[in-house]
C-alpha cells in the first residue's frame, strides 16, 4: 500500500491522471425498413456509439417493383399508368419527361394549351410535394401540428388536379401529342372537345393565393421557431462539390448554393415564357434545404398564375396515328421535378413499346449521399437530416 | 385505519381523475390547435374520448416479448404510477384537505418525483429492445439534468416562506397578500415550468420518446394496460406538477380578496382552476413546438437553467436578509 499521505509520494499522485477508456462496442442500430420517419421502407443500417453515428449504411430494394422490366412489355400509352406510380407524392411530374421522349422520337409538335395544361399540373404537383415535405419534416424534428395545415393546404391543390385529370394522385393525363379531356368538363363530342373544367381559372387563382399564403405563415411559424432553428441550423451541411460529385439535383443542390434548374436549361416544357426565380441557399444545411422548397412553393404558384392568364387556345392534341409507333431511336429527356432530376432513357426498336426504358430517379442519387452526410451525426440529427433530403421511396426503387 | 384508506381513495381518485381531465385539455387543445373535428365532436362533444381510449388500451393484449427481463419488464409501469400518486399526498387543497402535511413536504416531493427515473430506465432496459434502451437512456440522463434546476428554483421559494411544509408556504404566501410568483419568485417560476416540463417527458423536451426517432423510446415494447399506465402517468405526473407549481408560486387554494375563513369550500376550486391554466399552457407549447436535441437539451439544463437557478437563490437569500 502506498501511503497517499506521505509527502514523498504525494508528487507521484498529483500527477497521475484520470486516464479510464471504457472500451465500448459500437451498437448495430436498424432503422427500417418500418420506422416512423423513414418515409416507406427504407432501411438504414447504422452503428451508433451511444447517440453518435459512426457508420450508415442505406439498405434499398424493399420497394422494387421492376417498373423498366415492366415498360418493355407494355404499349407507349400504358406506360404512363406506370410512371404515375414512381414518385407517388408528385404523380403528375412523372409523366411529362417520358411522353415528351416518346413525342421527340415520334416528332411530334404538341399544341401549345396542351403544354400550358401540362405546365400547371406540373406545377401544381410540385406544390402538393412540397406542402408533403414540409408537414412530415416537422413531424420529423417533433412538431406535431403542421402536418395537419399542410395536408389541408395540399388538398386545395389536389382538389384542382382531380377537377381536370379526375385522379388526386395518379392521373394518368398526358397523351402522346396531348392530353387528355378534362373528366369534370362535362359531356364530351368529337366536335366539342372541352378541356379544363368550368371555373377552373377562378379556383385556381383562389387556390394559389392561398398557396402564398400558406408559405409565408409557414415561414414564420415554422421557419422562425427558434427550437427549429436549432434543430436544423448547420445541420447536415452538404458543400456544393460533393453534391455535385454525387449527381445530386433538385431543391438539395439549390440549398447548396448551386443555381441549377432544368427548368430554365431544357425545354420539356414553355418555362421560358414566364418570369420566376430560382431560390438558392447558402449554407446547404438542413435549413436552407427546407427554405429553399418553401421558397420554390410560392414560385411554383406565381407560374400557375401567369400561365392562367397567358392560356392560349387551340387544340389539346396533336394529330397522331391511331395506333402509337414510336420510330427506332433513342433519346433522353430529363426534368425538373418536385424531388430533383428526372429522366427517361428511351431505346426504341420501333415496336409498339419500348426496347429498353431506364428510369434516372432523383431521389435514388440523393439518398446516395446519406452515408457521407451521416458521418459523425447524432441520432437526432440523422433523422434530421433523412427528412430534408425529402425522398420517396417509390422514386428510390421503382 | 378508515381514516387511511378515505385518504389513499381520495389520492387514487383525485390523482386519476386529474389525469383524465388533463388527457381530455391535452387531446381537445391538439385538435383544437390543429382543426381536426374528430375530439371535439364524436362522443358527446369529444369528452367521452378518454373513456374509449382507456377502455380500448384494458382490452387489447398484454403482450410480454420473450426476450425482455420479465419481473423487471412487468414492475416498470408501477414505479412510474407510484411515484406520480405519492406525489399528490403533500399538495393542500385547503388548510385541513391534505392527505399530510409533513414538515418536510417540498423535500418530499423533489424526493419522490426522482423515483419515476427508476421506472423509466428499467422499463428501456428490460425491455431487450434498443429502441428501448436509447430512449430509457436518455430519460435517466434527462431527469437527472431537469432534476436540479427543479430542486433550486423550489429552494427560492422555500427561503422566502422559511418552511418547507406546503401548507406553510401557502399561508405565508395569504400573509404576504400576493404569491410568490409576484412577489419575487417570477426568475424561479419560470425555471421550475421548464424543468418540470422536462420532467413531463413533454415536447420540447420529449427526446425519451421521440416517436420520430426511437418510436416510443421506453415504451416501444408495451401494450395493453401496462401502456396504460405509462400513459396515465405521464397526465397524472403532468397533473401533479402542475398543482405543485401553482401551490408554490401560484399562492396555491387562495386568490387574494376572498375571505380566508371559508377556504375549505373554495380552495380546491381555485387549486384545481390554477392547475388547469397552468395545463393549458403547457398543451399549448407542446402542440406548437418542435423538439429539442439531446446536446442541446442538456446545455439547457446545465448552462442556463442550474446558473439562473443559483442566481436566484442568492438573490432571494441576499433580500431575505438584507430587508
Amino acid at each position: 500500500m502506498v501511503n497517499a499521505l506521505d509527502p514523498q509520494n504525494m508528487n507521484s499522485f498529483s500527477e497521475a491522471s484520470v486516464s479510464v477508456e471504457i472500451e465500448t462496442e459500437d451498437m448495430t442500430l436498424n432503422i427500417g425498413p418500418q420506422h416512423p420517419s423513414t418515409h416507406g421502407v427504407l432501411r438504414l443500417v447504422a452503428k451508433v456509439d451511444g447517440e453518435k453515428v459512426h457508420d450508415v449504411k442505406p439498405v434499398l430494394g424493399y420497394m422494387h417493383r421492376g417498373y423498366e422490366k415492366l415498360a418493355e412489355v407494355r404499349s407507349y400509352p400504358q406506360i404512363t399508368t406506370l410512371v404515375n406510380r414512381i414518385d407517388w407524392v408528385a404523380g403528375f411530374s412523372n409523366e411529362i419527361p417520358f411522353i415528351a421522349g416518346a413525342e421527340r422520337l415520334m416528332e411530334i409538335e404538341v399544341p401549345e394549351r396542351a403544354k400550358h395544361i401540362r405546365l400547371i399540373l406540373t406545377e401544381m404537383a410540385r406544390i402538393s410535394s412540397h406542402f408533403v415535405f414540409i408537414g412530415a419534416y416537422a413531424l420529423e424534428v417533433g412538431a406535431l401540428t403542421p402536418i395537419f395545415y399542410a395536408m389541408e393546404d395540399r388538398e386545395r391543390v389536389l382538389d384542382l388536379i382531380e377537377s381536370v385529370t379526375g385522379g388526386r394522385f395518379h392521373p394518368n393525363f398526358n397523351r402522346i401529342g396531348g392530353v387528355k379531356p378534362a373528366a369534370g368538363a362535362g359531356p364530351t363530342s368529337k366536335k366539342n372537345i372541352q378541356d379544363l373544367p368550368a371555373g377552373f381559372y377562378r379556383d385556381t387563382k383562389v387556390a394559389m393565393e392561398k398557396v402564398i399564403q400558406a408559405a409565408d405563415q409557414f415561414q414564420n411559424l415554422i421557419g422562425g421557431n427558434e427550437v427549429f432553428k436549432k434543430r436544423t441550423k448547420n445541420v447536415g451541411v452538404l458543400t456544393a462539390e460533393t453534391a455535385e460529385a454525387y449527381g445530386v439535383s433538385g431543391p438539395i443542390l439549390r440549398a447548396s448554393g448551386v443555381k441549377s434548374d432544368l427548368r430554365t436549361q431544357t425545354d420539356y416544357l414553355p418555362y421560358d415564357q414566364f418570369d420566376y426565380d430560382i431560390p438558392v441557399g447558402e449554407n446547404g444545411d438542413c435549413y436552407d434545404r427546407w427554405d429553399v422548397r418553401v421558397k420554390e412553393m410560392v414560385e411554383s404558384a406565381k407560374i400557375v398564375l401567369q400561365a392562367i392568364d397567358s392560356m392560349p387556345s387551340g387544340p389539346l392534341q396533336a394529330k397522331v396515328p391511331k395506333v402509337i409507333k414510336v420510330p427506332q431511336g433513342r433519346t433522353y429527356v430529363r426534368a425538373e421535378n418536385p424531388k430533383g432530376e428526372m429522366g427517361y432513357y428511351i431505346v426504341s426498336d420501333g415496336g409498339l413499346g419500348p426496347y429498353r426504358l431506364k428510369v434516372r430517379t432523383a431521389s435514388f442519387s440523393n439518398v446516395s449521399i446519406l452515408p457521407i452526410m451521416l458521418e459523425g451525426a447524432l441520432l437526432p440529427d440523422l433523422i434530421a437530416i433523412m427528412g430534408s433530403l425529402d425522398f420517396v421511396l417509390g422514386d428510390v426503387d421503382r | 385505519m378508515t381514516e387511511v384508506l378515505i385518504k389513499v381513495g381520495f389520492l387514487a381518485i383525485v390523482a386519476l381523475n386529474g389525469a383524465i381531465i388533463f388527457t381530455i385539455m391535452d387531446v381537445k387543445g391538439a385538435s383544437w390547435m390543429q382543426r381536426r373535428p374528430g375530439p371535439l365532436h364524436v362522443g358527446l362533444r369529444g369528452f367521452i374520448f378518454p373513456l374509449a381510449e382507456i377502455l380500448k388500451f384494458v382490452q387489447k393484449e398484454d403482450i410480454i416479448p420473450t426476450e425482455v427481463d420479465r419481473p423487471v419488464f412487468k414492475w416498470a409501469p408501477a414505479y412510474v404510477m407510484v411515484s406520480c400518486v405519492a406525489l399528490f399526498a403533500v399538495v393542500p387543497m385547503s388548510p385541513t384537505l391534505v392527505v399530510a402535511d409533513l414538515e418536510l413536504g417540498v423535500f418530499f416531493a423533489l424526493a419522490i418525483s426522482s423515483l419515476g427515473t427508476i421506472g423509466v430506465l428499467t422499463a428501456g432496459w428490460s425491455s431487450a429492445n434498443k429502441y428501448s434502451l436509447m430512449g430509457g437512456l436518455r430519460a435517466a440522463g434527462q431527469l437527472i439534468a431537469y432534476e436540479l434546476p427543479l430542486i433550486l428554483a423550489v429552494v427560492g421559494v422555500v427561503i422566502q416562506a422559511e418552511t418547507m411544509s406546503l401548507v406553510g408556504i401557502v399561508e405565508k404566501q395569504i400573509e404576504w397578500g400576493v404569491p410568490f410568483v409576484v412577489g419575487g419568485q417570477i426568475v424561479g417560476f419560470l425555471i421550475f415550468m421548464v424543468a418540470a416540463t422536462a420532467e413531463m417527458m413533454r415536447v420540447p423536451f420529449d427526446m425519451p420518446i421521440g416517436e420520430s426517432e426511437l418510436t416510443m423510446g421506453f415504451m416501444t415494447e408495451y401494450s395493453g394496460i401496462r401502456f396504460l399506465i405509462f400513459y396515465i402517468s405521464e397526465y397524472m405526473n403532468m397533473f401533479i406538477l402542475c398543482a405543485i407549481a401553482s401551490t408554490l408560486f401560484l399562492g396555491g387554494y387562495h386568490v387574494p380578496l376572498l375571505p380566508t375563513e371559508w377556504v375549505n369550500f373554495y380552495g380546491p376550486i381555485v387549486l384545481l382552476t390554477k392547475t388547469a391554466i397552468l395545463g393549458f399552457i403547457l398543451v399549448a407549447v407542446r402542440w406548437s413546438q418542435p423538439r429539442f436535441r439531446e446536446d442541446q437539451l442538456q446545455n439547457l439544463a446545465w448552462k442556463i437553467l442550474i446558473p439562473a437557478s443559483l442566481v436566484n437563490i442568492l438573490v432571494t437569500a441576499i433580500m431575505k436578509v438584507g430587508f
